[in-house]
């Protein structure tokens, strides 16, 4: 059992532009990359399922230049329209930390 | 080969940077003098209302370096999305500034602005005429939002930063711009070709955040013909990976960037090292567009805001937070309609920090809320005077409001401060996220000259 918590290098969201949330996960070696990518468990499928949104809305891209990997997805409201919670998109990263990569 | 070095010197215009690193990049030899003035980050509120949202003395600091700089080396000096959100108060307020440094420091220079707020009957015509089409989820643009919006800005490629140049201009004030376009317009007019300038000017519009560890200071953006080597002027470095993962900043694909007038993409880019400080990109490519669009943006009023802050550290009350609330809002409206306020006129938010309010309906973990909870009350009204109405319902509300096996009958809440509510000013939303065709990638944003 290994946590993104416990193998993340950088584990971070962000606004990308007021209509969307952008998460990133970065590993600190490329076998750390490589591991996660064959364990098939980071992809459009996860980010649904923990963001409430529909597979189709969620854009994945593994980035091996960064070891990295991207989702970008649609913000539960636009940035700074009523009820939102989190203007920049800053913390919304938490529920990736606990995701489990077997190993 | 054909060279050309920019120099960043902060992230924004304002957030700062050390004196000594822009002196660094001086003496190492510098080409142009860049910053990125904006962001939509801050949230709507900045381009609706005209304000900027950093302090003007922390704008003044900043400009004062780089215009001494950029008249004593005699550079071209270009500042984007002027005042954070690029409208026309936004403009004219970092104008006035840099008249204002001119006077105190006795320096002369040609200087030209570039306007991206956009007049209603333009975007209009534009609709009527098809050539506007929504990004993303928006809906078409429809013709009440163009009217509803209180600001509407276009954000400016590099091509009118280019024609400001070549009429003459040394100092290019813009309007809302992509935040690369200020540093590609140089490189493009350096003859360097697009994808190197713009991968630069992705490197640049950050200030150094592609350096490594993260911190204010001037990065130095090298274009050459066959990549850009870029390298931070402070005690930090650019090491390949802190460069290749700047891609992942803000957008939507670290590999696919959208800019006016085609496609920066970066998935074949190659990183190395070429020196510990300094790492040279290569591989980038750009895709030109088949038509060149402008992306719009917009903000519209939605009321004025007035806000109060309360925690309790009640086990009863905790233990039904869903029901108390509701008893609190059907209490708020209920009193709101006594004083002839009905519920269109005003929203009602309450943040529940220690159960979910970070992320809202998104969080994840409900099961164990801590052992005290605090409450933002947010109230949205159509006018200042009906916000502080409400909220002070909503207040003492939150305070008195009964509940099932109630033992603090004084009062449910702790509230920190005396007055206990506070106006937070108007309140705005973004309104588009659209692109307009155009044929004349200048024909959006007019450029006016003048001699400081």
């Amino acid at each position: 059992m290994a946590l993104i918590r416990d193998i993340a290098q950088v584990c971070k969201s962000k606004n990308a532009g007021p209509f969307e949330l952008t998460i990133d996960v970065v590993f600190a070696d490329d076998a750390t990359f490589e591991r996660v990518r064959a364990s098939g468990v980071l992809g459009p499928a996860l980010f649904a399922r923990l963001y409430g949104v529909a597979e189709a809305d969620v854009l994945f891209t593994p980035y091996p230049a960064g070891r990295a990997f991207k989702a970008t997805l649609p913000r539960l409201v636009p940035a700074g329209e009523i009820g939102d919670t989190d203007v920049y998109g800053a913390q919304q990263h938490a529920p990736l930390l606990e995701v489990d990569i077997p190993p | 080969m054909r060279e050309t070095r920019m120099v960043s010197v902060s992230g924004i215009l304002g957030y700062g940077y050390p004196e000594a690193a822009l002196q660094a990049a001086l003496a190492r030899g510098v080409d142009m003098l860049g910053c990125d003035g904006g962001s939509s980050d801050p949230g709507p509120y900045y381009l609706g209302s005209g304000q900027p949202f950093v302090s003007l003395r922390a704008m003044k600091r900043d400009l004062r370096l780089m215009l001494r700089a950029a008249v004593a080396h005699r550079l071209p000096m270009l500042i984007g999305t002027c005042g954070g959100a690029g409208g026309e108060p936004h403009l004219q307020l970092v104008a006035q500034m840099v008249r204002d440094i001119a006077r105190e420091e006795g320096l002369h220079f040609p200087m030209a602005l570039i306007h991206s707020e956009q007049p209603k009957a333009r975007i209009e015509a534009g609709r009527r005429e098809g050539r506007i089409r929504p990004l993303g989820r928006m809906p078409p643009l429809a013709a009440a939002t163009i009217e509803r919006a209180t600001r509407i800005v276009g954000l400016c490629g590099p091509e009118p930063y280019m024609r400001a140049l070549d009429e003459g201009a040394q100092v290019v004030l813009g309007g809302r711009s992509s935040d690369p376009a200020p540093f590609a317009a140089h490189a493009l007019r350096a003859q360097l070709p697009p994808a190197q300038a713009w991968y630069a000017g992705k490197m640049l519009e950050c200030g150094a955040a592609p350096a490594l560890p993260k911190g204010p200071d001037c990065l130095m953006v090298t274009v050459r013909e066959d990549g850009v080597i870029c390298e931070p002027m402070g005690e930090r470095a650019c090491t390949p990976l802190s460069v290749a993962n700047h891609s992942l900043h803000e957008n939507a694909s670290p590999i696919r960037h959208v800019e006016p007038g085609g496609v920066l993409d970066t998935s074949d880019c190659r990183f190395e090292a070429v020196s510990p400080r300094a790492t040279l990109v290569t591989g980038m490519r750009w895709q030109p567009a088949a038509t060149y669009t402008v992306k719009l943006e917009a903000a519209e009023r939605l009321g004025h805001r007035a806000v109060s802050f309360a925690g309790t550290r009640d086990p009863g009350l905790i233990g039904q937070l869903p029901g108390f609330l509701d008893r609190v809002r059907a209490l708020v409206a209920e009193k709101a309609r006594d004083l002839e306020i009905g519920p269109e006129a005003w929203r009602l938010t309450i943040h529940r920090y220690g159960l979910d309010g970070v992320m809202g309906a998104r969080e994840p973990r409900r099961d164990a809320p801590g052992h005290e909870i605090g409450f933002l009350i947010d109230v949205v009204g159509e006018d200042a005077e009906i916000a502080a109405a409400v909220i002070a319902l909503a207040r003492t509300s939150m305070l008195h409001c009964d509940f099932p096996g109630r033992l603090c009958k004084e009062g449910n809440m702790a509230i920190p401060f005396s007055p206990s509510d506070l106006m937070a000013g108007e309140v705005y939303r973004f309104s588009m996220a659209h692109v307009i065709e155009t044929e004349d990638p200048c024909a959006l944003f007019p450029i006016e000259h003048e001699r400081v």
